[in-house]
């Protein structure tokens, strides 16, 4: 077997791969829906309904979309440039931490400032985070990917010294939670009767952002040639170590953002519990978007689907909601495989 | 506290060896997939599986060694999917790797789930019992803690002799090192590179679902979520820090428990006033500081990351 560079992929090909590497997840994950004894239309149903099947449900997936289109995007820039950061998780405490330090009371600004400021404050926290495994890749030629991981541990774990020591909110009767963010900090809801807040809006235009840096931009085109091929962007005059560092400070910045929605909007304060995983889950959204920044948003609001779909798929059905993470997985590989595919034909011989 | 009683007692010396059993497997695994020149980041999800699925077999009423066995199997097959994406089709390291983890990890969560419907505390199961080896185990402290093991650590250790042997001393482990430095070269003797990756991978990934088993069926009773809590990720550090050597993994492996056993007395004792979060928080910062010391000087597999396309170059 051997893989050869297709001359040339039809448009057809790019934007179907993605679909059809999602629907072949889809069918294999029917044989865990049939395990678990459930009518497998009827589950899905179940599932679609839960996702996108009434006002509520749309504005609890769009919820949980905007942290994920913030990871997705900060997985998709790193990417890009080949650094590979896993340490979404991390960055996102991160920001929430530096949120709430900064928004419990310390400094009072009115609405329109102190909102950009939480997300500012947010940001540096989680692009300094990134900097660390980032000087240490490029000083000292430590790999990445571990150091990002294990920063992971590390943060949590000092939440969670925060949380049950000096940051724990008398008022909390017991619970591991922080202070509330004050009255101007908090992102403004969007629509009566929901949990719809601003996070949403910043998300939305970070992805725009992102789109026109990565796409329009001096900046953008090193970071990309960097990630294709460091030999040649080195040759090309590119400072190789300079663009992995504002990668990362981007990329760690986009993450921490996600953190800022969530104790600024979602929540309203910081607990131990504000990210189930989206740091990690941002990875897959990234992979399903092919690293497009405005694909970030079709793929956050899928992945959200399918988690808030299966939640209630599970209440009704008995099916475990962990399926959604098997889903998210299965498709963040597919959807590689896929991909892959429309630049590559396989030859057997 | 009197670091001088701490050293002369059996337990922590004991405890020792018992913590640095699932790093042994672990980090001897993603040595053999390296070596191959493919970087295993299966790995955490691997261990979960491990961890998940040995439990698991014990619990409906399987035998314990079977169960290692099943464990093992388990992990080969995701072993096996991880090099079709990252062999076969040369797909990035990194993503197969993370995409692997959460696959095993949600597929072992979901099953759990799926298995045991609606319990709240995790049910107990008889786990291996310690067997202290004659004679050996008479030996004041070290003997006692080195020789009063699970027969699990026992296998770590038989292994990571078997491992370099293999490794270093048979055509197949000069395959393995060959197609992680040169695959090229290996091609044109006429040796399949994909098949000997995929091999590598699949056994390596079967070492570190035995593992994960180890602590659900030798240290602990009980399958616990997020039990595997980083130790993966300690593994892959711990592979860097040992240059890709069977036994300086173990010395890692084992130096590193130390260092998680004295961790664990220090927080206990009453003179501590730092927070235990910190001191739990102390095992990955080792392994960032391992990490940074030997990176200077890691002589890293050459082809390690670099898929192999047949007919290019």
């Amino acid at each position: 077997m051997i893989l050869e560079p297709r001359t040339n992929t039809p448009l057809w090909m790019t934007i179907s791969a993605p679909v059809l590497a999602v629907v072949v997840v889809l069918i294999l994950s029917g044989g865990l829906i049939a395990w678990a004894g459930a009518p497998l239309l009827e589950s899905y149903v179940a599932l679609v309904k839960g996702a996108f099947g009434s006002r509520f449900a749309i504005s609890e997936t769009l919820v949980r979309a905007t942290p994920l289109i913030l990871t997705g995007l900060a997985a998709a820039v790193a990417f890009r440039a080949k650094l590979w950061n896993i340490g979404g998780e991390g960055q996102l405490y991160m920001g929430a931490l530096a949120a709430t330090y900064f928004g419990t009371g310390l400094v009072s600004l009115p609405m329109p400032l102190m909102i950009p400021f939480l997300f500012l404050v947010g940001a540096i926290a989680g692009g300094v985070l990134l900097l660390v495994p980032a000087l240490l890749k490029t000083r000292l030629k430590v790999d990445e990917v571990v150091t990002t991981l294990l920063l992971n541990f590390i943060i949590l774990l000092l939440a969670n010294y925060l949380l049950f020591g000096p940051w724990k909110d008398p008022m909390s009767m017991g619970w591991p939670q922080g202070a509330p963010i004050i009255d101007e900090g908090v992102l403004p809801n969007l629509v009566a009767k929901t949990r719809l807040h601003g996070g949403l809006i910043f998300s939305l235009i970070a992805a725009v952002c992102v789109f026109i840096l990565m796409t329009k931009t001096r900046w953008g085109l090193e970071i990309r040639a960097v990630g294709h091929n460091v030999d040649a962007a080195r040759f090309a005059g590119i400072p190789i170590n300079k663009t992995v560092i504002r990668t990362a400070l981007i990329s760690g910045g986009l993450a921490a953002c996600a953190g800022v929605t969530e104790v600024a909007g979602t929540k309203g304060y910081l607990t131990l519990d504000i990210s189930p995983g989206f740091g990690y889950t941002g990875i897959a959204v990234a992979m399903l978007a092919g690293l497009n920044p405005l694909g970030v948003i079709v793929a956050a609001l899928f992945i959200a689907g399918i988690y808030n779909g299966a939640d209630s798929m599970s209440r009704t059905m008995d099916v475990s909601n962990y399926i959604a993470d098997v889903i998210t997985a299965a498709s963040l590989l597919m959807v590689m495989l896929a991909v892959m595919l429309t630049r590559m034909r396989i030859r057997w011989r | 506290m009197d670091l001088l009683d701490m050293f002369l007692n059996v337990g922590f010396w004991a405890a020792t060896v018992r913590m640095a059993t699932p790093l042994i497997f672990g980090t001897l695994g993603e040595l053999i997939c390296e070596r191959a020149g493919v970087l295993n980041l299966g790995i955490e999800g691997i261990m979960t599986t491990g961890a998940m699925v040995a439990w698991m077999w014990v619990y409906q009423g399987g035998d314990l060694w079977t169960a290692v066995l099943v464990a093992a199997a388990f992990g080969m097959l995701f072993g096996y999917l991880h090099s079709m994406f990252s062999v076969y089709m040369g797909l990035s390291q990194h993503v197969t790797g993370i995409g692997i983890t959460l696959l095993a990890t949600s597929l072992s969560y979901f099953s759990f789930r799926m298995l045991l419907p609606g319990v709240t505390t995790p049910p107990k199961i008889e786990p291996f019992e310690l067997e202290p080896i004659p004679f050996l185990s008479d030996i004041p402290v070290l003997g006692e803690a080195l020789f009063t093991q699970s027969p699990l650590t026992y296998l770590a250790f038989v292994l990571v002799i078997v491992v370099a042997y293999v490794l270093y001393k048979t055509p197949v482990g000069l395959a393995v090192r060959m197609v992680g430095e040169n695959p090229m070269a290996v091609e044109v003797q006429g040796i399949d590179v994909y098949r000997v990756r995929t091999a590598a991978v699949t056994v390596g990934s079967g070492f570190m679902a035995v593992g994960g088993a180890f602590l659900t069926i030798s240290v602990f009773d009980a399958f616990y979520f997020d039990m595997i809590n980083g130790r993966g990720w300690i593994c892959v550090a711990l592979v860097i820090f040992a240059s890709w050597k069977p036994g300086k993994a173990l010395l890692g492996a084992v130096l590193f428990a130390a260092f998680d056993a004295i961790q664990i007395r220090v927080q206990q004792s009453s003179a501590s006033f730092i927070p235990y979060q910190f001191y739990l928080m102390m095992p990955y910062l080792f392994s960032i500081l391992a990490l940074i010391i030997m990176s200077r000087k890691a002589a890293y597999p050459k082809a390690l990351l670099v898929p192999f396309r047949r007919g290019q170059r």
